[in-house]
Order: C-alpha cells, then structure tokens, then sequence
C-alpha cells in the first residue's frame, strides 16, 4: 500500500528522518510553523523555508477523548472504534513550539517536560486505497 | 466636554435549544423585549449593530422589526462579536453622532463541539483533517499547564462547574437550570484532559439586546440607567497562547485579556479592586479560574484557595458568573458577551431576584474570549 502525506509542504516526505517545513523571519529570526509569508514578531515580509529540529520537549498536552467531527477530520470517527489520542505542543529549542498529535493517549506516560521526537502515523485510507499519513510526536524511549 | 453611555434597556431571549424558533426571531424577540424594558419603540431607534456567527445577517431583522430606514452595520468578530457590536454603539454615541441606539447578538448551532472551518480561520486544511482543529483541546492545553505551573486543583475545576449549575438554577433565562455536584462533575466523561464534560460549555441558542444613549438623556427612559465606562476589545500580540494555532513562539506574552482588562481599568479609572461582581468567560471551568487573574482580580495561583473557600460563589467576596455564565447558559456566539452584560444591569439595577448579589452591588465586570485570540471587556457602574 502506497503512502501519501495528508498534504505537501508541511514535513518532508518520504523521509527516513522526516522534518517539519517551517519558515524563519530573514530579519529577526523567528521561526514559524507552517510556513508564511510575513513575520507576526517584527512585521518583516521576508522569510525564509527551515526544516524545524525532529527533537523537543513537551510543553504542555490534553488526550482527544471523542470523535472529531468529519469533515475536517479525515481519521476515524466512528464511536464504536474510535481511539482517543494525545495532542500537544512540542517546544523545539531555539525554534517554536508546534502542536501535533502524540503517540502516546495514556495521562499516565505524558509529562511536562518530557523528550519527544517527531514521527509519521497512519492517519486514513484515500479513495485510492493509499494510506494517508500525517506528523506526531512520541516519547523518546 | 466627554459624552457618557448608559444602557437603559435590555432584553434577552432563553438560552438553551428553543426548537422551531430561528436564531434571527430569537434575536428580534430580544429587541422587542428591550424595546419595552427603556419604553421606547422601535422607530426612536438611530442605530444598530448586531451580529451573529451561524444565524444570518443581522441587519435582515429590520424586514420584521420595522422598515424605518435606521443605520445598522452588521458586526462579525467571532467570540467578540456581541463585545464588539456593544463597543461600536458605546463610541458611536460618544462620539455624538446618535443619542440612541441598539446592540443586538443572536445565535443557534448546531450540537456538539464547534466544527471549526479550517480555511476561514486561515489555517491548511491538514490541520483539521490531522485532528487538531478542535477548540476543546486548547482548553485542556491551556488549563493543564497552567494546573502545572500554579497548583490548581481537580477539585477547583469541578467547584466551578457546580457554582455554574446552582447559579444556572436559580436562572429562568438559563438552559441548564438543575443542580450537578462537585463529584459528578469529576465523573463525567473525560473529554479533553484533564476536562470532563460537565466542565465544558455547550454550543447553544440565545439572542440579546442593548440599548444605550447619551448618559445625559438618561432619565428620559428609565429610573436606573447603568453607565457603560469601559468597552474594550483587544487581538493578540506576539508569543501569547492562543485557541487554534498550529504553533506557538517561544517567547511568552499574557495575551489579549490582560491587554483588554488593563485598557478598560485605565478607561473607567478604577482598579481590580473597585469591582464588586464579573462576569468572565467561561468555556470550561479552567477558563474561569485562568480568566480571574489574566483579568488582575487576584495573583496566578490564588484562584485555589478563593474557590475553595467560596469566594466566587453569589455570596461570596467576589461573585463570578452570578447567571451561570457559559456552563450553565451555553454559548450562542453572537449574543455571549451581550448576556453578561444583561446579567451585570440587572444585578446592578438590583433586579436579579434570588440571585441577586446582596448589599448593593455598585461595579461589575465582563470579559468575552475567543478564537483566534480575541478579548472584550467592559466595565458598568450604577
């Protein structure tokens, strides 16, 4: 089965090390997550494309205890089989702290202040038949 | 010379699910109700602005209201939008173009947690289809870190919600009007760590309107005009921690409630202190605690003890969310922050039956708080 991302530009894809695409503010630094056009710090309009670090900590989280409603989301929402999973921001040192998905949904594995590391999981199946995929972060073991 | 605002009428529609009744008559029940509340017809009205997220445009409404040519701009600013339609009545008339004017906030939605449109929020369409376009896990975010940072407790989170629910009860205007103990609510189903439901708002219906004019035409419609000193509305500036955002900077700022709050203590001239009731936003029952002292009523952390020794409560040293606030009336967008406003006249005017905050009750708060990063606040003195 064919993997695709859940779209282009977000994380470098295929990858063995897969990053985020971000941006980072010609002028003063700053990075961004995804990437624009203008930066929200200085007001500059210039930046610049980044591949944002695959390691951070964990800056803060919550567990997605129900279904999502369909559209936007593209995963599963079916009450009977749904699984709850862990979302949270990820503070990248000396970038930006992003949010994304955990692999981890059990409040008793997740801790502020904890090292994590960015990896790709299966998200949907397409019409294709391809399985879609998107970004989490993990605990590092 | 500086024109004072009065607000000298107010009408509400029930909070809650009113089956067969569209968000837009919710909206003109509202104004009629006002309408009667200052005295006044609907043809002495200069002005409107109104507005609401899912119920239509609000300047149709004149098509039942009455045809009489008034000006009326359509306000939409998410969360903010009832806060900002009442901050543009309140500098219209300071700024003496009309004397007499109206704000009107309606809404109806559908059940079940806000589906967030990804592209008119600016935001991929990855984002949602990822799983993370939901309101709910920002509250749990937020709220978890900060239980993290300051030692608030499970036990505060669900005081509040059971404050909410008796306040509710006591509440005919109210969707949620029976009674839920602490220990249930900490029983309920956990839907966004560490919040259950009963420590969540709803999505709901609801219409209010306000009307307001020149302080010194007061008199002319009613026996207790409460003044509008502040109106605030302020966005987010860089590094704060805000609903739907795919990123966060590293670099940390309050964000727009403290902006707004300290805006409209330094526009009504007064001071944390010289409030004697608020009502704050509360989207779930972290949002109260957190909002207490972004707000500067009280120092990060001292929430747990005020709560525990029930301070909030309508008897209470500092009454919060005397109505019931977001738990207890859910969340019709449009009309949110209208509703506390509508909440604080009538406490103020003493009107508040059996929920009336006791010994007169001068001064008294809002604050609305929504996506994208957006805050209104306003100040009312009797």
């Amino acid at each position: 089965m064919a993997q695709v991302p859940v779209t282009e530009g977000v994380f470098t894809w295929p990858s063995e090390t897969p990053q985020l695409i971000g941006a980072r503010c010609v002028a003063c630094d700053n990075h961004m997550f995804p990437g624009q056009s203008g930066c929200p710090r200085c007001t500059g309009d210039k930046t610049e494309e980044v591949l944002l670090g695959r390691r951070g900590t964990l800056w803060t989280w919550t567990i997605q205890g129900f279904p999502p409603k369909a559209p936007p989301y593209a995963g599963d929402v079916d009450v009977k089989t749904f699984q709850a999973f862990g979302v949270g921001y990820v503070e990248l040192p000396g970038q930006v702290k992003v949010e994304a998905r955990l692999t981890v949904a059990d409040p008793e594995k997740l801790k502020i202040g904890m090292e994590m590391e960015m990896v790709i999981i299966p998200l949907t199946t397409d019409a294709d038949g391809n399985e879609v995929v998107t970004f989490a972060f993990a605990p590092v073991a | 010379m500086t024109i004072e605002v009065a607000i000298v009428g107010i009408g509400m529609h029930e909070f809650g699910r009113t089956e067969g009744v569209s968000g837009m008559d919710q909206g003109v029940i509202a104004v009629r109700r006002a309408l009667a509340d200052a005295g006044v017809s609907w043809e002495d009205m200069q002005f409107a602005f109104g507005g609401s997220l899912a119920a239509g445009a609000a300047d149709t409404m004149v098509s039942l209201l009455g045809l009489t040519g008034l000006q009326f701009i359509n306000v939409a600013n998410g969360c903010a939008t009832g806060g900002s339609a009442l901050f543009s009545v309140y500098n219209t008339i300071r700024s003496g173009v009309f004397d007499l004017g109206i704000a009107v906030g309606f809404d109806k939605h559908e059940r079940g947690a806000f589906r967030v449109n990804t592209k008119g929020a600016g935001l991929g369409d990855w984002y949602g289809a990822s799983g993370l376009a939901l309101t709910t896990q920002f509250f749990g975010m937020k709220i978890n870190r900060y239980m993290h940072e300051y030692g608030i407790t499970n036990s505060s989170l669900a005081k509040v919600s059971e404050k909410a629910f008796r306040n509710g009860s006591q509440n005919p205007m109210a969707w949620r009007r029976k009674p839920i103990s602490e220990q249930e609510v900490l029983d309920s189903l956990m839907l966004s760590y560490p919040l259950t439901q009963y420590m969540f708002c709803s999505p709901g219906e609801g219409g209010v309107a306000l009307i307001l004019c020149r302080a010194d035409k007061a008199h002319l419609y009613t026996k207790t005009p409460i003044y509008l000193k502040a109106a605030v509305v302020r966005s987010r500036r860089f590094g704060s921690f805000e609903v739907l955002a795919p990123s966060i900077a590293l670099q940390h700022n309050a964000g727009p409630t403290v902006d707004g709050a300290k805006a409209a203590f330094e526009m009504a001239g007064m001071e944390p202190k010289d409030i004697d009731i608020a009502q704050l936003q509360d989207t779930e029952s972290g949002a109260e605690i957190m909002h207490m002292a972004e707000n500067g009523f009280c120092e990060h952390g001292e929430q747990e003890f005020m709560i525990q020794a029930g301070e909030t409560e309508i008897g209470g040293k500092f009454p919060v969310n005397t109505d019931g606030g977001c738990l207890a009336n859910g969340e019709p967008i449009g009309a949110s922050g209208l509703r506390q406003v509508y909440e604080n006249v009538l406490q103020l005017r003493g009107q508040a039956g059996v929920r009336q905050v006791p010994n007169n009750p001068k001064t008294a708060y809002t604050h609305v708080y929504g996506a994208p990063g957006i805050a209104g606040v306003t100040i009312l003195q009797r």
